[in-house]
């Protein structure tokens, strides 16, 4: 083990028996080094992840500059009757499904860093379960969407008044619905899969004081797409 | 906690991310009620100011950048600032522009209707694909040539 310096031992536990740990890489001098720099990275990622959606919501602002009426309209289609008056129920609920999934996410890295493997696991699924109950909610509003004939740009054939007026105001706004919807939806699914990847691992053990670098990294994605619905809410379903 | 001093690297904990997760819906209540008052152009920047809240708390704690190496958030920030400077631009184009219509022509306006080849409920059925024989009308434009 030439690669092990005493630097090594510098990371407060993770290293109790003076052992070389598993997952250290020898092109890194400590363990804090290699998470560093791994989450320098996975930060990186994050940045190109807020200019993806930054531009497509600089495009939404845009367009809702240049279609003011058709937007604040075609948003009341989001809106369902609640106790006789529009409110954005699949929305507010998806908005509350994705910050507690954001809280089971964290939890799930906190057990993780303090060994407590078990409640990693449970974390993990805890939040699985959530994100799919997401992509439901958003299957049911997009069924709905679908069935009304609000669709993006030229397929966008809602059956009232205003497929005279104002067409293109309203299929821009489905059209950017969809796309910011979608796309934030894939992540989600991404998500699904990177936490089923950490569930397995998580099951095995893997993750302890000493590493958790994946659980971390995940959590931080996680964390990402959750900011990114806390600005669409406001901006699809409550602009007024 | 107990096994809270064996990791120095993060300082969160159970109660801090359960108090934040609370505070996060708490936020959700806000923006939601301050929805169906009417600001004027206000709503926007309202809606927007609670959601940068929400982000920031998201950020701080559930991605521990409140304890984390400071390279990190300004990796966020930075991302930030640039959507920040594209939007800003953004805005001051079209809020500068000056719409110029010629005189002759009817104004330019957002109601103009999609043409029927594009609407899909005033399509025409998809035509047979019978190549049609030269009719009256074909021969009348050949000699018109």
């Amino acid at each position: 083990m030439s690669t092990t310096t005493t630097d090594v031992h510098a990371h407060g536990g993770h290293d109790e028996h003076g052992e070389h740990n598993p997952y250290h890489q020898h092109h890194f001098a400590t363990m804090e080094q290699q998470f560093d720099t791994s989450k320098i990275g996975m930060w990186l990622f994050l940045a190109t992840e807020i200019l993806l959606f930054g531009g497509l919501f600089v495009g939404f602002g845009l367009m809702q500059h240049k279609y003011p009426r058709e937007f604040i309209e075609a948003h009341e289609h989001l809106k369902q009757m609640v106790f006789g008056s529009p409110f954005p129920l699949y929305g507010a609920i998806n908005t509350v499904v994705l910050l507690v999934s954001s809280w089971t996410m964290v939890m799930g890295v906190n057990a993780a860093q303090t060994n407590q493997q078990k409640k990693t696991v449970r974390f993990l699924v805890m939040t699985i379960l959530l994100a799919c109950v997401f992509l439901a909610i958003k299957y049911v509003e997009y069924e709905h969407k679908f069935h009304d004939g609000l669709l993006p740009a030229k397929y966008y054939a809602h059956q009232s008044e205003d497929l005279i007026k104002g067409t293109h105001g309203y299929a821009t706004f489905f059209a950017f619905y969809f796309m910011m919807t979608g796309l934030h939806g894939i992540h989600v699914l991404v998500g699904i899969g990177l936490l089923g990847w950490l569930v397995m691992r998580a099951r095995r053990g893997a993750f302890s004081s000493a590493y958790y670098t994946p659980v971390d990294l995940v959590g931080l994605y996680w964390h990402i797409v959750d900011m990114i619905w806390i600005y669409l809410f406001p901006l699809y379903y409550l602009i007024s | 906690m107990s096994t809270e001093t064996h990791t120095e690297a993060h300082h969160g904990g159970p109660k801090v991310y359960t108090a934040n997760l609370f505070a996060l819906l708490f936020l959700t209540i806000i923006t939601v009620a301050a929805a169906s008052f009417n600001f004027g152009s206000a709503n926007v920047v309202i809606a927007l100011a609670i959601a940068s809240v929400k982000a920031i708390l998201v950020g701080l704690f559930f991605m521990h950048l409140l304890w984390d190496k400071p390279v990190n958030a300004i990796i966020l920030v930075a991302a930030f600032l640039f959507l920040g400077i594209f939007l800003m631009f953004d805005f001051i184009d079209v809020g500068s522009r000056v719409v110029f219509a010629p005189r002759n022509t009817a104004p330019m306006d957002n109601a103009t209707p999609v043409p029927d080849s594009m609407n899909p409920l005033k399509a025409a059925p998809p035509r047979p694909l019978d190549p049609a024989p030269a009719t009256e009308e074909h021969k009348a434009a050949e000699e018109h040539k």
